[in-house]
């Protein structure tokens, strides 16, 4: 296995980064050249290892020889059922279905928004028709949490996406969204998303991520930025379903500048293995950022999360809140850090990790970090593991409730904290569905 | 009753002076093969501590700097420059009279005798690399209890301490553990026989007197079945011009049902590294308690441990740091369960002052298979000035059913209605300071004996009379 690194002939990824450069031609120059860099970042930059802080108790066995997988090409994809699967939502703003990076049907945008400003669009059409907007916002930031490597093959691989740009002043509330699908068996997938709210926007933007399969052995490389300007309110959601035999990476930052209200929420379900890095910045003063994050692994599912909240500006408040329920032998890693720099006085910022283990083999850990560097802040973070206390099932048994259905309430309970946080009615139940499943 | 000892631990004042000592005994700077040998030939000691000795000397060579996650001021070590061993005379001596005249003069300035009239069950100081004066009380000897140097313990009392000798912290735990390994002098090593309870504390005193030189004391306490004890350390140093390196590795043995106590008041001056490896192995009921107050030194890095083997058994650390310009603070605890029903609690209370930073890294672990295992972390942090720094690093690792662990961490800052309050009622703002500071860490330091707890409250109070402002 192992001289598949040190072969001298093409790997899948060469071949692909060749194939996207020809396609790519008609690119802007800046565009291709990122791409170009991003390639020999990723060629050069070392695979992390056991001493590498950012990946500590984490798998490192599974990033070995990834370009096992193959990049997935243009093609014209048709499948209805996965097209109508991501229908679940019926009152939307805007809707893109995305197979194996490929688009698999019309873009929906509501004519009216579309006349108010809204962009909506594929990463490669903003790149032809909006080239100052995307190049502004383009990769400006990054999680730098570890997954350095793995965002430089995104960025070189990458071949669509998403771009949604609100204009100033527009609130918009029905939901845009997003569905990602992998399909074929053995294929790389690179899911790109850049959501701009300008001064006082508002809108909210819900990715699924889903397999076609059970069981097809797929990498995904995800990378979504939200930017909020001045005053906006941005949500970005992500519901992670992926099979669970992907490795799947998901690359997030969430930029505030001032008078911010932004929110993130990921619910994983899906993956073998899941990293994920959430930078949260706070650029400008009287910004809220929540971000939220919950976890049903089962089996050998392993979530590895990384998140980090940069305190620049002062007078802003962070919150976040990730909760963890394991069952099985699954494995769980929360590395959390807030940073507060020297300038951002008054800052509250806070950070919550509670575990619930409902299995003599399941393992979580936890990490929850402060650096914090001016005086005059609100700071702190907790972080519990345990299990369901039996005095509060003593409470369902003497009101004759049987003892599965009370662990079953108390966990719902434990997860519904979380879930509630989504504004959509039709969204917390769809949710619930799929954690209720991971229940059976 | 007589007044309370003064135990003076300001780095400002007591602490801050040298004397020229006609060293008998100087391995040179460097740390090479032959260092060793002259360590070993000068203090006699047997052939498998000096292979101990120089399988260490291998790991330390061959082992990075941990600046991976640590501090890069530790580059500023330069190992070369270094003293590693120094000494006026290989014994300790019995008797304060017999005390060479510059030492006595060092220690009375610290308060080292007034500290035995105070009736302190044992004292040591230790002077550079050798103990040069220790006494204890004839009742305790007769007791059974056993109260003396690395080399005395590993030469004459060989069948007790050989078999836990670099058990809990093998050699190459870390860099800083193998160096002490390689070069450890002076120290204390401790037995106390089963059912023996030491009502008064054994006590320690460590100075650095020499430029460039670095003390790596090593110290084992071992308490049998049933037995307790308290044992107290305080360290000293004068102001170099450079960096001064401290670095012992502090093992504890609580057999069944034992308790230990291990109290550090650590006020190096601010141009020591002092990189420290404390753990203790607490078997079936047994307890093992630090409490480690950090004051002095540029960088310290310490996170004493315990690894709680035996059902039932007990870890905690309390911890207390202060740290001014140009100092770090990096402390912390390690509690690793590998029994049921074990329980260990975590208490940290640091203060940063001016450009000070301190940060806390914990790791606790419970792996899978146990029953009943819980674990209580909190970190509580004060930051004084504008620019004072704080960080918080836990690792927490939980498998399985039936444990339960919980951190909690805060960072504040030391409220204007609090120092409002105060002033209204006549105090001024370094007092009003000082008081708040206090009251932060008060559950803490009333933990600690009678006359360290004095002291301690003293020492902050000075600490922050000018940091006001």
């Amino acid at each position: 296995m192992s001289n598949t690194l040190i072969s001298d002939a093409p790997s899948n990824f060469d071949e692909a980064f060749l194939m996207r450069q020809a396609q790519n031609e008609l690119l802007p120059e800046w565009f291709k050249t990122m791409q170009s860099e991003a390639w020999e970042r990723y060629k050069n930059l070392p695979t992390p290892t056991r001493t590498s802080e950012t990946w500590r108790f984490s798998n490192l066995k599974s990033l070995a020889n990834l370009d096992r997988f193959e990049p997935s090409p243009f093609a014209a994809v048709e499948n209805e059922e996965l097209v109508a699967k991501s229908s679940r939502l019926k009152d939307v703003a805007g809707r893109f279905v995305f197979i194996d990076d490929n688009l698999a049907a019309p873009r929906y945008l509501d004519p009216e928004l579309k006349e108010k400003g809204v962009i909506f669009t594929t990463l490669f059409d903003a790149l032809n028709q909006h080239e100052a907007l995307v190049k502004n916002y383009f990769m400006r930031q990054s999680p730098q949490l570890g997954s350095e490597k793995f965002e430089a093959l995104h960025l070189a691989l990458l071949r669509n996406g998403l771009f949604v740009y609100i204009p100033k002043g527009l609130e918009i509330d029905r939901p845009f969204v997003v569905s990602n699908w992998s399909q074929a068996t053995g294929s790389a997938i690179f899911p790109h998303t850049h959501f701009i709210c300008d001064e006082n926007a508002k809108a909210t933007l819900i990715e699924f991520q889903e397999s076609a399969s059970p069981d097809a052995e797929n990498l995904v490389i995800a990378n979504a930025h939200v930017f909020a300007e001045n005053g906006a309110k941005p949500r970005h959601d992500i519901i992670q379903n992926w099979n669970t035999e992907t490795l799947s990476f998901q690359l997030n930052t969430h930029n505030a500048e001032r008078d911010v209200e932004s929110r993130g929420i990921i619910i994983n379900i899906g993956s073998k293995q899941a990293r994920q890095e959430i930078h949260g910045k706070i650029f400008g003063a009287g910004s809220d950022v929540n971000l939220y994050s919950l976890n049903v692994p089962t089996k050998d599912q392993f979530v590895d999360q990384r998140t980090l909240q940069t305190h620049i500006a002062p007078n802003s408040r962070s919150n976040l809140l990730f909760k963890n329920a394991l069952q099985d032998a699954s494995k769980t890693i929360f590395s959390g850090l807030i940073i507060v720099e020297e300038d951002a006085q008054q800052t509250d910022a806070y950070q919550t990790n509670n575990n619930l283990l409902l299995s003599d083999k399941a393992e979580a850990n936890s990490l929850p970090g402060l650096e914090i560097n001016a005086n005059d802040v609100k700071c702190s973070h907790g972080a519990t593991s345990g299990q369901i206390d039996d005095s509060n099932i003593f409470y369902f048994l003497a009101r004759g409730i049987p003892r599965k259905k009370a662990e079953e309430l108390l966990v719902f309970g434990f997860l519904e904290e979380v879930i509630e946080k989504f504004a959509i009615e039709d969204v917390r139940d769809y949710i619930r569905s799929l954690v209720e499943q991971k229940f059976r | 009753m007589t007044t309370t000892p003064d135990l003076d631990l300001s780095r400002d004042d007591t602490g801050d002076f040298s004397y020229d000592v006609d060293y008998k005994y100087d391995a040179g700077i460097g740390l090479t093969e032959e260092t060793i040998d002259y360590i070993c030939d000068v203090k006699g000691e047997a052939d498998w501590i000096r292979d101990f000795r120089k399988r260490a000397l291998k790991v330390f060579k061959d082992k990075p700097q941990p600046t991976h996650w640590a501090s890069k001021d530790l580059e500023a070590i330069n190992f070369d420059e270094i003293r590693y061993y120094l000494a006026t005379g290989q014994k300790a001596t019995r008797s304060w009279d017999d005390v060479p005249e510059d030492v006595k003069k060092t220690f009375e300035r610290l308060g080292i005798p007034e500290k035995e009239r105070a009736y302190l069950a044992g004292v040591e100081a230790q002077f550079d690399s050798e103990a040069s004066y220790s006494n204890m009380k004839e009742e305790l000897s007769k007791q059974g209890v056993i109260f003396v140097g690395p080399t005395e313990g590993l030469g004459e009392h060989e069948e007790i301490f050989r078999k836990w000798f670099g058990k809990v912290i093998p050699i190459g735990d870390n860099k800083y553990s193998a160096l002490n390994s390689a070069t450890f002098s002076g120290g204390s090593f401790i037995y106390v026989p089963k059912g023996v309870k030491l009502k008064q504390p054994l006590q320690a005193y460590f100075r650095i007197n020499a430029e460039n030189f670095g003390q790596f004391e090593r110290t084992l306490i071992i308490a049998d079945e049933g037995a307790e004890l308290t044992y107290m350390e305080g360290c000293t140093a004068p102001k170099f011009e450079t960096a001064t390196l401290h670095s012992a590795v502090v093992e504890l043995v609580a057999l069944k049902g034992a308790k230990i106590q291990y109290i550090t008041v650590q006020n190096w001056s601010a141009n020591v590294f002092n990189l420290v490896t404390k753990r203790g192995l607490a078997m079936e009921d047994a307890e093992v308690r630090w409490i480690d107050c950090n004051i002095g030194s540029r960088l310290t890095m310490k996170y004493p441990g315990v690894v709680m083997r035996g059902k039932g058994a007990r870890g905690e650390v309390l911890s207390i740091a202060l740290a001014h310009d140009n100092q770090h603070q990096d402390t912390g605890a390690k509690m690793v369960h590998a029994a049921d029903n074990t329980t260990s609690n975590i208490i940290s209370k640091s203060i940063s002052i001016g450009k000070g930073r301190s940060t806390y890294r914990g790791v606790v672990s419970i792996p899978k298979h146990l029953k009943n295992c819980k674990n209580n972390t909190e970190c509580d942090a004060l930051l004084i000035n504008t620019h004072s720094r704080t960080d918080t690093y836990p690792a927490i690792t939980v498998r399985g059913l039936g444990n339960t662990t919980q951190h909690e961490a805060s960072v504040s800052k030391v409220s204007a209605e609090q120092i409002f309050y105060m002033m209204q009622r006549g105090l001024n703002e370094g007092q009003a300071m000082s008081l708040a500071v206090n009251g932060f860490v008060n559950d803490l330091i009333r933990e600690f004996p009678m006359e360290y707890s004095v002291e301690l409250k003293r020492l902050i109070d000075l600490e922050m009379e000018d940091s006001v402002g």
